[in-house]
């Protein structure tokens, strides 16, 4: 979208209220579709509003956003560090990055939710599975982007950093990991997102403790108020953290 | 380029063949992990026993109708949307988070509205695809050149054939990513629900084999369950690079 010329006063101010009106007819749907299932399937807005707070004065459910965070937090982390890692190296070299680009890019478009018997069977329950179903959805997405960003720098960048005599760990850290650092980020964006997706997906699949465990207990005990909750919180955490990761991954392409 | 795909090809069998000797020497338990070997005997014995085919038909049938609603749908959303700009400033962080919630929240409701059949498992997969239709499909409307509808409003065209030999081919690259994706995630998102709380389907089996114990029948399962989404995935991907080098776009 192009820079159109300033809207005139009227049109602008009303459309300050767009948001509103559309999570009014959002909250509307909402109300008419439980009023068709009744509670057992779907909460209404109100009923999932009292669950929310419900939620917020119970030690339970902030020990479950302790332990998910926990190993949402660790998945970024090994994430990065492993994904990065990988990704210059097969980016420094032209030839083993074409040998595993489409390797890499099919082991990213696996529904890796078929992988939990196989990781629980691995890791057992607990913290390892967590993190490992995480590091896996996250990962990827680093390891490639990382690799074509360093791929797509230059050569009279990797040039000069030559002509300068830099040591390959100067030219790493000074000269290959800044220029490619906004696909870098662009990795960790897209990461974040589907490590908490992962580590929730890990948790209703191979936990005794999280959200994610939350939601399947509340699916298993036909609780919709609890999923209901869960899922907008959730949503919020979601679409709040994408639009800023967003806004700096806009500013760092410049 | 020859030289590059039969180093892959080595290295895939190299790993391959790391984990059979890893399983042989017992280095990974049997209980954790079947030599690849192993699993193929037993995918073979599957196929020929025949156990599995009225699952894998009911998962193929889903899959496919999933992908056709998420396709067709994404994309009238996305023109919808691309249409009435004010809708789409509200919608679009909506758009933006929609993938880090694990939609798969949404089955037991959708079980409520729509019956304890395969419905909800189409809808699930529909849902997780469509959204990448829309935002494919607002990009590629985004990005059609100016002039090309200006040289269309010169040569008197109207509205619909504008459309249809005007926009709709200079959109096609970013509607045929939207495709692409909208496969892969409603692949993702129909087995993902199998495997949650289904009826039937492959996902249903690995399920009871996997609380069976049954590692056998699990890995066989898993095995074909990964290299067929593998070959749509490579398909899909080969189909997408060959039009993007016919059509001359990066």
């Amino acid at each position: 979208m192009g820079s159109a010329p300033a809207p005139p006063l009227g049109p602008a101010l009303s459309r300050r209220w767009d948001p509103l009106w559309f999570g009014l007819a959002v909250l509307s749907i909402w109300q008419l579709l439980h009023l068709r299932v009744g509670s057992e399937g779907l909460a209404s807005p109100a009923q999932t509003l009292h669950r929310i707070e419900t939620l917020f004065g119970s030690s339970n459910f902030w020990s479950n956003v302790a332990s998910t965070g926990q190993a949402f937090a660790l998945s970024i982390l090994i994430a990065v560090v492993v994904g990065t890692t990988i990704g210059l190296v097969l980016g420094l070299f032209h030839e083993a990055g074409d040998v595993f680009d489409p390797i890499l890019n099919a082991l990213s478009s696996l529904p890796k939710i078929t992988l939990y018997p196989i990781i629980l069977l691995f890791f057992g329950l607990g913290m390892p599975a967590r993190v490992a179903f995480g590091t896996i959805h996250a990962i990827f997405p680093l390891m490639i982007l990382t690799m074509n960003g360093v791929r797509t720098i230059r050569p009279v960048v990797r040039k000069t950093a030559r002509s300068l005599r830099l040591s390959p760990v100067q030219t790493i850290r000074t000269v290959l990991l800044p220029a490619a650092l906004p696909e870098i980020f662009t990795g960790l964006r897209l990461g974040v997102a589907l490590a908490l997706l992962g580590v929730l997906v890990g948790e209703m699949f191979a936990s005794d403790r999280g959200i994610g465990f939350m939601l399947m207990q509340g699916v298993e005990r036909q609780d919709s108020a609890t999923i209901m909750g869960l899922t907008v919180l959730l949503f919020t955490i979601a679409v709040s953290g994408g639009v800023a990761l967003l806004a700096i991954d806009k500013r760092l392409h410049g | 380029m020859k030289r590059i795909a039969l180093i892959r090809l080595l290295v895939m069998a190299g790993a391959v063949a790391l984990v059979e000797v890893l399983c042989r020497t017992g280095a990974i338990s049997r209980f954790t992990m079947l030599p690849p070997s192993e699993m193929a005997v037993a995918l073979w014995g599957l196929a020929r026993s025949g156990t599995v085919t009225a699952d894998l038909l009911f998962t193929v049938i889903n899959i496919t109708v999933a992908v056709a609603i998420a396709v067709a749908g994404g994309f009238a959303i996305g023109a919808f949307l691309h249409g009435v700009p004010r809708l789409r400033a509200v919608v679009s962080p909506l758009l933006a988070g929609y993938y880090a919630v694990p939609i798969f929240v949404f089955y037991p409701l959708l079980i409520v509205l729509l019956g304890l059949n395969r419905l909800p498992l189409i809808a699930i997969g529909a849902l997780a695809g469509i959204v990448a239709m829309i935002v494919n499909t607002l990009d590629g409307l985004d990005r059609i050149p100016r002039v090309f509808v200006k040289t269309a409003r010169s040569h008197r065209m109207n509205a619909l054939s504008t459309a249809l030999l005007v926009k709709l081919p200079a959109a096609a690259p970013h509607l045929v990513t939207g495709i692409k994706l909208a496969i892969t995630y409603s692949l993702i998102g129909t087995i993902a629900g199998e495997f949650l709380l289904s009826v039937a389907g492959i996902g249903r089996h690995v399920a009871i084999a996997y609380n069976n114990l049954d590692n056998r029948t699990m890995y066989a399962l898993l095995l074909l369950l990964l290299s067929s989404v593998t070959v749509v995935n490579v398909v899909v991907h080969e189909w997408d690079r060959r039009l993007r080098r016919r059509w001359g776009r990066p």
